[in-house]
């Protein structure tokens, strides 16, 4: 069965960075951001592994990873990204942030998706993260699918697993630690997903080199738009303060901890 | 503007009642409806929304429910059928709703649909100079209050910011609304646990139990001691109530073949690319407070933490005590006081 599997993948300033908020004219920013190291953002890294994974199972599939944010940063972390999977780059020059409204991002995405050489509905499988660790927001995706006339959306996707018939399996992460089991009659069809069970493939320098034939023209020829700014306005943005007075127990006896815990959990 | 208000809620897996996290927006409606001095409306969402609405007694406000076969499970194009729906019916400006699984899937196609915009993790509305609510950015690290003036705006309210509505119980009238469905290319079979011995994430609890990848490291005497943690960690769940959660670097083990915890998934995975809970108490186990980590602690009240290490991130203003001490021997000590009560 040949697929056709689009990746949306925003980029994310590494988790492990400070991030400190500043209100410019056009709303809050992050401070120093163009000097931050960038990652890809997590889900949408575990969903291209996926596709990547789902195309290698399916001989004649094709999985395109659509990119918006500033082309220099997207080079960056392209550098790596590359050595991983195999992929056709789109890349679109704009600003991200998680400050930038998701729902203007979406169309930006349907919009590039929308003009896709060889790219077939009927075999659409449109991937990406259900949520992205910047704006949170789990938006994006659902409005990507809709501007492309998916109804067949499933969020917190772990595992898709195809059937002989073109149907597949999916299971959703619901409330309580449970999946949500559901069987869908095929492409086109739109996941936003979790984690995922895949581990992160190792760098592969002849990946890397097979896909920067790609890559680097795709970035020259990445198309600066300005994301809209729509009706959202910030009120403001801050860290949260929230420091607490440790109190650091040194030198207790096991068995005293134990009982000031124990009273401290109290009754079931 | 005047603003007209809808909170959409669902049934819970028995069909018949609502869920706890619909009932919070139930009474963020009912605050918001009389800061605004807006009219309300109550959407169900559910197989038969009569039964479902029934706990909505004395809720003081229009009942309209999408009801069917169609609508006892949660499903995407049924769903956002359902949504777009109740939303035009009640001709509503603000949509406020839970982000529970089923809603949070669909909302922002509906609000696509309907011309109007849609924003989720919402942790607290105010109404200053009009409405303006909290939001969390990146992952729980920055906190943003906005304000939109589109509309229709759909709001979808994080778990545990509302006290739930306490209404009676009993029959209320519900006006149906009529939903066309297309056709369905997708059949929910059903839920399924990922792991079949121990169901260890339980939102309701009042205390989570974080354990972190100490409990697999080497310890003093050189040895891995997996299968004692295992038994350690698994005893306390049972001893308390208490809900599993761990550290990326624990669940993340599992790929690299050491030795693992078999009862931890990705799904307990708390922190920045983890889940952020909502109970009262926690107590962080062999785990070391670091930031992507802690930020998932951000709506926990009380916390304690339990490491070899004083200089630990929870040492840091992060916890409210930390003990400087062997989990092992502490966690072995308190499950036998837990079991002798
Ligand atoms: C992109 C990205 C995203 C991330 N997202 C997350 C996330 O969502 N959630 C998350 O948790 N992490 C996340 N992290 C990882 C995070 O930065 C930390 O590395 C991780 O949380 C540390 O896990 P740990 O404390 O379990 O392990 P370690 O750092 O290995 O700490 C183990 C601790 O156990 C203690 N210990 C060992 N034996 C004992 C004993 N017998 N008794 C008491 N204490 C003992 C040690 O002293 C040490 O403090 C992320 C990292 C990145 C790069």
């Amino acid at each position: 069965m040949e697929l056709h599997i689009v990746v949306c993948a925003g980029i994310v300033p590494d988790p492990l960075q400070t991030l400190e908020p500043v209100m410019g004219p056009k709303g809050p920013a992050l401070k120093n951001e163009m000097m931050l190291p960038a990652v890809l953002d997590p889900w949408a890294a575990s969903s291209l592994y996926e596709a990547a994974s789902l195309a290698a199972k399916n001989p004649g599939s094709k999985v395109w990873l659509v990119s918006l944010g500033p082309k220099a940063k997207l080079q960056q972390v392209m550098m790596t990204v590359a050595q991983k999977v195999s992929f056709e780059l789109v890349a679109i020059d704009a600003p991200v942030s998680g400050f930038v409204d998701a729902q203007a991002t979406a169309a930006v995405l349907a919009e590039a998706i929308n003009g896709l050489a060889g790219l077939e509905k009927a075999k659409l499988l449109l991937f990406g993260g259900w949520e992205s660790a910047t704006r949170g927001a789990g938006v994006t995706m659902q409005i990507v699918g809709e501007l492309l006339g998916i109804s067949d959306q499933f969020m917190g996707v772990d595992q898709i697993e195809f059937l002989d018939d073109g149907s597949f399996e999916v299971l959703e992460r619901v409330e309580g630690g449970k999946h949500q089991v559901s069987v869908c009659a095929g492409a086109p069809a739109l996941f936003g997903w979790a984690t995922g069970n895949l581990a992160e493939p190792r760098n592969n320098p002849q990946i890397g080199m097979a896909n920067m034939r790609t890559v680097m023209p795709a970035l020259q020829k990445a198309k600066a738009v300005s994301v809209a700014e729509n009706d959202l306005q910030y009120v403001s943005a801050s860290l949260p303060k929230q420091q607490r007075q440790t109190r650091v127990v040194k030198d207790m006896a096991v068995d005293a901890i134990a009982r000031e815990l124990v009273e401290w959990v109290g009754a079931k | 503007m005047a603003e007209t208000i809808l909170v959409l809620t669902h049934a819970d897996e028995t069909g018949s009642v609502l869920t706890t996290a619909s009932l919070e927006a139930v009474s963020a409606g009912k605050e918001l409806a009389a800061w605004l001095d807006a009219s309300l409306t109550i959407g169900v969402v559910a197989a038969e929304a009569s039964s479902a609405a029934r706990s909505l007694a004395g809720v003081g406000a229009r009942i309209f429910g999408v009801s069917g076969e169609a609508f006892a499970q949660a499903r995407y194009a049924s769903d956002a059928a359902a949504c777009e729906a109740l939303c035009k019916a009640a001709a509503a400006t603000i949509v406020l709703t839970t982000g529970s699984s089923r809603f949070a899937r669909v909302a922002a196609g509906v609000a696509l649909r309907l011309g109007g915009c849609v924003d989720t993790h919402v942790t607290s509305i105010r109404c200053e100079n009009g409405v303006e609510v909290s939001r969390w950015f990146y992952r729980q690290r920055i906190e943003a209050v906005i304000t939109r003036a589109k509309r229709p705006w759909i709001l979808l309210l994080d778990a545990g910011t509302y006290a739930p509505f306490e209404g009676g119980v009993e029959d209320v009238k519900v006006e149906q609304v009529a939903v066309a469905l297309p056709a369905m290319r997708t059949t929910v079979i059903g839920m399924r646990s990922p792991e079949l011995s121990a169901q260890t994430i339980r939102p309701e609890a009042k205390m989570l139990f974080v354990a972190g990848a100490g409990w697999t490291k080497k310890q003093s005497d050189g040895q891995v001691h997996a299968g004692e943690a295992g038994e350690l960690i698994l005893n306390f769940l049972s001893n308390t109530g208490a809900s599993l959660g761990s550290s990326k670097s624990l669940v993340d083990q599992g790929g690299d073949g050491q030795p693992v915890l078999p009862f931890l998934t990705h799904m307990n995975q708390v922190g920045q690319t983890g889940s952020t809970p909502r109970h009262a108490k926690g107590l962080s186990t062999c785990c070391h407070g670091e930031e992507p980590h802690v930020v998932g602690w951000r709506f926990i009240g009380d916390r304690r933490a339990i490491s070899l290490d004083p200089n630990c991130g929870w040492a840091r203003g992060k916890a409210d005590v930390v003990y400087v001490a062997d989990a092992f021997k502490v966690m072995a000590r308190v499950n036998e006081l837990l079991a002798g009560h």
